[in-house]
């Protein structure tokens, strides 16, 4: 399974998490040239409910849309934590909120923990973009795309209101992901 | 030039694909997993002079594509398991009467509305057997995003050339997975339109054999006028029961897909030729298969994957082939095992088959094949 890297983005419905998803797979496609599949998973509801965005990304063709082992998991809820991290592999970058994720699963992970939907509340200003502070906190710990295809692959995705807020917020989360890595 | 690149959707892909073949007309009803088709086609006919409409019901949106047809015009419509099912009494009509169209179908959990954003692969025998009658079917299954554009490209060239219903089923994963897809050009893509009549409206009979299996098709507003009904029907479009002409038409019907089967079927055979083991897979699951072969191979099994491109007509008289060398054929798909009864059915008992069926709303995954494998003596 060398040269797959597989990330899953989840949540509840309605967090922008599959969003998340095809903007980091975007990234990796269309801006740094690599190969790219998003697919996703998700209830009948318009909001709440488990809700998850997977990317793999390789150098070369995908065959399996879906993950195998997750290498890196972003979880933003109690209940998406509990249902997607069965499969992250040991050594796996875990990334959760610290406001509403309080149990995390056993095993040997490289967690990562910041309140992520706060900080796009009180520190970008809008609750909103806490799917955009997510993804610049998994570019920064995954690494799999470069932070100027990632910051791209944003701005070409938002509506030109929104520029300079997802800006911020994609700043932010990788930041606070770079300085927790530590 | 460099070509346009995007990271689409599937169901956008499929949106993009019929727009590239000339497409005008859109009906259909909203429904998960397929609205994204409709959504696309909702902006973009507009902008070309096309039209689209949100009809009342499912049944009502086959109704207008078949109507939309008549005049010539090239139609699609898209839904899933639960709108297929409601609309197949006009996919009959559309079968007998000879209508060209595009049915993309996304396959949901089923029966009934069962698991709507649930991925399956549980409408294959729907698309021949759920209208009733004898009738002919063609049903293609793509796996990726560039292959859902290019194949629904390919839908309406052979609804056109043959004058019959033709239906695209990815299954959820491969409708809502999103890939980069790199667009063809104008013309790099064949696009086939329909034969018109070359004699003048009084000659004009809409099934006129002497033109072929397949008669020129008039379009409604162009001088031309004749008889449309779901009615087993004479040369001139109007009813008979007369026997030699019932018998006969029913059997051309079928024929125009059954005689052209080698210009309509479509697979791909992947390290098939040396294979014990051959996977048979569509859709996304092919995609599970692709990577279990891979991963056997590198352990020194011999497996190969036989990938359906298209699932209607089907290709029995290859698998019947390679029936004959093989140990094994593994049938994993999203449903109780309906390719696996069509693989059985045409290889005379001359290898076991041996099904991986899940119908839990999880894809079949690259280990489950390799286990699977692991049987095989």
């Amino acid at each position: 399974m060398s040269g797959r890297y597989e990330i899953r983005f989840s949540g509840a419905g309605g967090q922008g998490l599959i969003l998340a998803g095809v903007i980091m797979a975007e990234a990796a496609s269309i801006f740094d040239g690599k190969q790219a599949v998003q697919s996703q998973s998700y209830g009948p509801e318009a909001r709440g409910g488990a809700s998850k965005s997977e990317v793999i990304v390789s150098d070369g063709p995908i065959d399996y849309p879906k993950a195998t082992v997750v290498d890196a998991l972003l979880a933003l809820t109690q209940e998406a934590c509990d249902k997607y991290s069965h499969d992250l592999k040991e050594g796996g970058v875990l990334l959760i909120d610290s406001d509403l994720v309080k149990r995390q699963p056993a095993g040997n992970f490289k967690v990562v923990s910041f309140p992520i939907i706060n900080t796009a509340k009180n520190e970008v200003g809008r609750e909103i973009v806490a799917n955009i502070v997510a993804l610049g906190a998994m570019v920064a710990l995954t690494g799999v795309v470069s932070k100027e295809s990632a910051e791209k692959a944003v701005l070409s995705r938002v509506p030109e209101a929104f520029l300079e807020l997802n800006k911020k917020a994609f700043n932010m989360g990788y930041e606070k992901a770079m300085a927790a890595k530590k | 030039m460099a070509k346009k690149v995007a990271f689409l959707q599937g169901n956008e892909a499929a949106a993009q694909g019929a727009l590239y073949a000339g497409c005008k007309f859109f009906a259909g009803y909203p429904i998960t997993p397929s609205t994204e088709v409709a959504e696309v086609m909702s902006a973009e006919l507009p902008k070309i002079g096309g039209k689209f409409i949100q009809m009342e019901d499912e049944i009502g949106a086959m109704a207008a594509i078949l109507g939309a047809s008549l005049t010539g015009t090239k139609v699609l419509t898209s839904t899933s398991g639960p709108g297929l099912s409601l609309k197949q009494e006009l996919i009959g009509y559309g079968c007998i009467a000879e209508i060209p169209c595009v049915i993309f179908n996304v396959m949901r959990g089923g029966p009934s509305t069962g698991m709507p954003t649930g991925p399956s692969q549980s409408d294959v025998m729907c698309a021949k057997w759920g209208t009733h009658g004898d009738h002919p079917a063609i049903c293609l299954v793509p796996a990726s995003v560039q292959e859902t554009y290019e194949e629904m490209v390919r839908a309406f060239n052979l609804a056109e050339k043959y004058r019959t219903p033709v239906m695209v089923m990815p299954d959820e994963i491969v409708a809502h997975m999103r890939e980069r897809i790199v667009f063809p050009e104008q013309g790099e893509l064949e696009v086939i339109n329909r034969t018109a009549p070359t004699v003048p409206p009084e000659q004009y009979k809409p099934y006129d054999t002497s033109f072929g299996d397949v008669p020129p098709l008039a379009a409604y507003g162009s001088g031309y006028k004749y008889h449309v009904t779901g009615l087993n029907k004479m040369q001139d479009g109007f009813p008979t029961t007369k026997a030699e002409i019932v018998q006969a038409e029913e059997e051309r019907q079928i024929r125009k897909v059954e005689a052209n089967k080698a210009d309509i079927m479509k697979w791909e055979e992947y390290l098939v030729d040396d294979a014990e083991i051959v996977v048979v897979a569509y859709g996304s699951t092919s995609r599970s298969a692709r990577f279990a072969v891979n991963e056997a191979r590198k352990n020194g099994v011999k497996a190969g994957l036989f990938r359906l491109q298209t699932f209607w007509p089907f290709p029995e008289e290859r698998l019947l082939e390679l029936s004959k060398k093989v140990k094994a054929f593994i049938t994993p798909e999203m449903n109780l095992g309906m390719c696996h009864g069509v693989v059985k059915g045409c290889i005379e008992g001359n290898a076991p088959v041996l099904g991986i069926f899940r119908v839990d709303g999880e894809p079949i995954n690259p280990g489950q094949i390799v286990d699977k494998m692991k049987e095989v003596k």
